[in-house]
């Protein structure tokens, strides 16, 4: 079986499986890594969003195969080393605002809102309410309003 | 005269720190007498019937005390995201004298013992629980005092608890970690308490967040499919192409077994399990079967048959006896069928032996699951443990065990433990369903009054078979003898209807009915259950009651109301929210009540139908009317904490508006066509109201009501009004865009999409 390496949360890692997995089920069911979420596998709800170097992506829908060895994919689990702290300024937002019902979608979120702060000040601008009606993430228990302020506090503190 | 304070009586349990149990033989609330002519849910409403099934085993609730200081408590309820834990550790905290932090509440595994008292549902759990749990930590904080009063030399009356330390006049302390051995029992010893004052409180009723928020935040919170069970790898299930088809055969059974990470395949009652080194793997064998199936339950039928067959059952409104003068409004309403999936997909972990069972997963009825578990494995209840596990959501989903059955039936068959999740796909397609009805009105008015209103809901059946219809055949002799004689003949669904239902208007003669028919589909008791379509019916008439006597429709509700928490919910929402402010053409406001849970709710909403607002482009998504802007007020009686009750509110919303504007499931040829959240269009953020607000009323009553259902009904309900208002037509079908289905539809064979390969283009 093909040895397959990139980098986790930091730190690269070398896992027997074949080219076509697709990078969430490495994560979860072979490196134990649980923090993305399935919730469609086929890149619609979003639940599974982590980072590829520095860029929000879904790991349901890329083939192991197609990671280099020097991709850097960060999970949630890895969020709060990429600014050297406990948490992560998005993460913070999202307890402070008490996003979280269920949770189960959660992680997702605060992923794709980091790298959609990230990129809208590539952009060379600040978030708009435009950008947060784009967000793709479903959030069952319809948390919605409290995402979007915490989206809003959490890109003040980054 | 001054009543004394109630005393309740618990138990100090032997143990070799402090344990304690609440006794609640004696704490069941006197109810009033039955005044004339009232709906059922005024004298006995489900929340009643439901604490009435938990008092005769409350006693059998206990908290711990630790040496390090903790205080525990398993609680036999399940968190699904309504908060419980938290405000259950904040009551415990309250009459404890303990920081909330120190307090760890976990979910308890499936207790035969407890009968009645382990179903999560209703929107029941601190209606119920909230006096027993006072009562188990009064007696726990009183065998703490005693037992520093020893240590410390002084009188119990003179000793003051704070924060986990008991401290005597002479500045002397001890915590509670420390007493927590001394103040043990060696055997079981019946104590009589009494509870903190109201006035006393410093936790409840101040906003707190969630005690697993840090954990969820940061990936940590473990869900079923987050579990290490040694060797229970993914399993999934391939399904069959029509709803509850069945297999015959698998014909590539070896060419399946060849495939990449693939370990066992099994045939049950469902489809083709099969087990793999990852759950990528299983769907991928899943979409190589080729699966000779049987027939499903509704062969080439589709939404107009299965209406068809609802109006064939429909059973004529009575002539009301009024005034023949009297002008009469008539309406009919459908409701189209809803999904009631959470995020996290059905999945269950099972560990079966030859000899026990072990499962793990998200049950709100784990007793039901456990005997249905035995049942279905040739074993006897006690050789099979199930374990409660925190649910990514429920929404009444996680009422039933369908996953943890099917998970227990397939490791028994390939002889391994399995890690069990459904597909996306498989939840609309051959999930749980909120049933399709049909709700009819009569009303007639004259000179200003009101004379009758009688509805009639005929719904495709709903599946009680979770434990609640049990309840109601083994307590409804705790009821009022008038609500037991109303009730008698009624089956399980008319019962939780007539249970739940409250049109709390002065209409004079009020009649609300449901008849069913047709079980052939998976259905269940979604979110706030019949509410919310009762309330969409209603109110739109009521708006239309409203016109046609020349009224305002917040005045003419003012004017009908009966209780003064409703209207001040009303009135509250409407001086939020501007009642009557001008808006421009093809935009309107729309205002509605619900009394439900003990509490009331009340919603105003602003909604846009222009057409540049209604045809706004998001890549794959519905768009369509949009809701500006919604204020929300809520009377929950006694609020444990505020800041939950407002979330409960904001997902009530997104639920309500969900199911008049954008969520339905369409049957066509034998079933269902959606298989992904961009085929069932759960609200988004797109459709989020871009001014949203949540007024938590003062309220001065010792009753807490339920939170998690209680704002989806008049949610939906002023969403609707809004949108009859805007566009100056009443819908009649719901929700509104059943009419287009605005996506490709996914293949039946194979019955899962393939996983894609271009999420590397898709970066930002």
């Amino acid at each position: 079986m093909p040895k397959q390496t990139f980098v986790l949360n930091g730190k690269s890692i070398t896992v027997n499986v074949h080219d076509d997995v697709r990078v969430l089920w490495v994560l979860r069911d072979l490196l134990g890594v649980t923090g993305p979420k399935y919730g469609c596998g086929i890149n619609v709800c979003k639940a599974c969003t982590s980072h590829i170097n520095g860029k929000a992506f879904n790991p349901c829908s890329v083939r192991v195969g197609d990671l280099t060895k020097d991709d850097e994919v960060t999970t949630i689990e890895g969020l709060p080393d990429t600014v050297g702290k406990e948490l992560h300024p998005m993460q913070q937002a999202w307890i402070d605002r008490d996003v979280p019902q269920c949770g189960y979608c959660q992680p997702g979120q605060i992923m794709a809102a980091t790298a959609l702060v990230k990129k809208v000040r590539r952009e060379g601008r600040s978030i708009r309410e435009s950008d947060l009606d784009e967000i793709r993430n479903i959030c069952r228990c319809g948390t919605y309003t409290r995402i979007r302020e915490a989206i809003k506090q959490g890109a003040r503190n980054m | 005269m001054a009543l004394g304070r109630r005393s309740f009586l618990g138990y100090v349990m032997a143990g070799s720190t402090l344990v304690v149990a609440a006794d609640l033989a004696l704490a069941k609330p006197a109810r009033a007498a039955v005044p004339s002519g009232a709906q059922i849910p005024e004298l006995y409403d489900l929340e009643d019937l439901q604490t009435d099934a938990a008092a005769p085993t409350a006693n059998l609730i206990t908290v711990t005390l630790h040496e390090d200081g903790t205080a525990s408590f398993a609680i036999p309820r399940m968190e699904v995201g309504q908060g419980i834990t938290t405000s259950t550790a904040m009551i415990l905290a309250e009459e404890l004298d303990l920081p909330v932090e120190k307090i760890v509440v976990t979910l308890a595994p499936s207790r035969p013992e407890l009968v009645m008292n382990q179903l999560t549902g209703g929107s029941n759990t601190t209606v119920s629980t909230y006096t027993p749990i006072r009562v188990a930590a009064a007696i726990a904080k009183g065998a703490l005092l005693d037992a520093a009063a020893a240590q410390l030399g002084a009188e119990v009356a003179r000793l003051e608890s704070h924060q986990g330390v008991v401290t005597a006049p002479d500045g002397s302390s001890v915590t509670y970690g420390e007493l927590a051995t001394k103040a043990a029992s060696a055997t079981d010893r019946r104590v009589e308490v009494q509870l903190k004052e109201r006035a006393d409180f410093s936790v409840i009723g101040t906003p707190r967040n969630r005690t697993d928020a840090l954990a969820a935040v940061t990936g940590k919170k473990k869900f079923s499919m987050d579990l290490h069970v040694p060797g229970a790898l993914p399993t999934m299930v391939c399904r069959p192409p029509t709803l509850n088809g069945s297999p015959k055969k698998l014909r590539n059974k070896a060419e399946i077994l060849r495939m990449p990470g693939v370990r066992n395949v099994a045939k049950v009652d469902t489809g083709i399990a099969v087990r793999a080194e990852t759950f990528g793997q299983c769907i991928d064998a899943i979409r190589a079967m080729d699966v000779a199936w049987n027939p499903g339950t509704v062969e080439g039928e589709s939404d107009q048959t299965v209406l068809a067959r609802l109006r064939k059952a429909e059973v004529p409104l009575a002539v009301p006896d009024v005034d023949p003068l009297a002008k009469t409004v008539e309406e009919s309403f459908t409701f189209m069928f809803r999904s009631s999936a959470a995020l996290e997909p059905n999945s269950a972990v099972a560990d079966v032996r030859k000899d026990r069972a072990t499962i793990w997963a998200g049950l709100k009825v784990p007793i039901l699951a456990q005997q249905n578990i035995a049942k279905a494995l040739g074993m006897s209840q006690d050789q099979v443990t199930v374990n409660v596990i925190t649910g990514g959501g429920s929404f009444g989903h996680k009422l039933f065990s369908d996953a943890a059955i099917e998970a227990a039936k397939i490791s028994q068959k390939m002889g391994k433990p399995v890690r069990l999740m459904w597909h996306r796909a498989d939840e609309p397609r051959q999930g749980r369903l909120h049933p399709m009805v049909t709700s009819r009105i009569r009303a007639t008015h004259l000179g200003g009054q009101v004379l009758s209103f009688e509805q009639r809901n005929t719904s495709v059946v709903t599946d009680f078979s979770h434990g609640l219809g049990e309840m109601i055949t083994s307590t409804i002799d705790e009821a009022p003898t008038e609500v037991g004689r109303q009730l008698g003949g009624f089956g399980f669904s008319q019962s939780i209807f007539a249970l739940t239902q409250e049109l709390p208007y002065n209409f004079g003669l009020v009649t609300q009915l449901l008849d069913e028919t047709d079980d052939r589909f998976n259905t269940g008791s979604m979110r706030n259950i019949y509410s919310p379509d009762t309330a969409v019916a209603n109110e739109l008439v009521i708006d239309r009651l409203a016109r046609q006597m020349g009224k305002d429709p917040l005045a003419f509700r003012l004017e009908f109301l009966k209780d003064e928490r409703t209207k001040a919910v009303l009135q509250k929402v409407a001086d939020e929210g501007r009642w009557g402010r001008k808006m421009p053409a093809g935009m309107a406001q729309g205002i509605a009540i619900h009394k439900e849970y003990k509490g009331c709710t009340a919603v105003l909403v602003e909604i846009d139908t222009r057409p540049r607002t209604v045809n706004r482009e998001i890549y794959h998504g519905v768009t369509g009317p949009r809701v500006t802007k919604a204020v929300v007020a809520v009377d929950a009686g006694l609020v444990i904490n505020p800041r939950g009750l407002e979330a409960q509110m904001m997902g009530g919303f997104s639920d309500g508006m969900a199911l008049t504007l954008t969520s339905s499931c369409h049957l066509r040829d034998g079933h269902f066509l959606e298989a992904s959240w961009d085929n069932y269009f759960y609200t988004r953020q797109w459709n989020v109201p871009p001014e949203f607000e949540v007024h938590v009323m003062p309220s001065d009553s010792d009753q807490p009501g339920g939170a998690g259902e209680a704002g989806v009904a008049a949610s939906a309900a002023a969403v609707a009004c809004a949108y009859a208002r805007a566009t100056k037509k009443m819908p009649t079908r719901f929700p509104i865009n059943h009419g287009t289905v605005s996506f490709k539809v996914k293949s039946f064979v194979p019955p899962v999409p393939p996983s894609p390969t271009n999420g590397l283009k898709h970066t930002y």
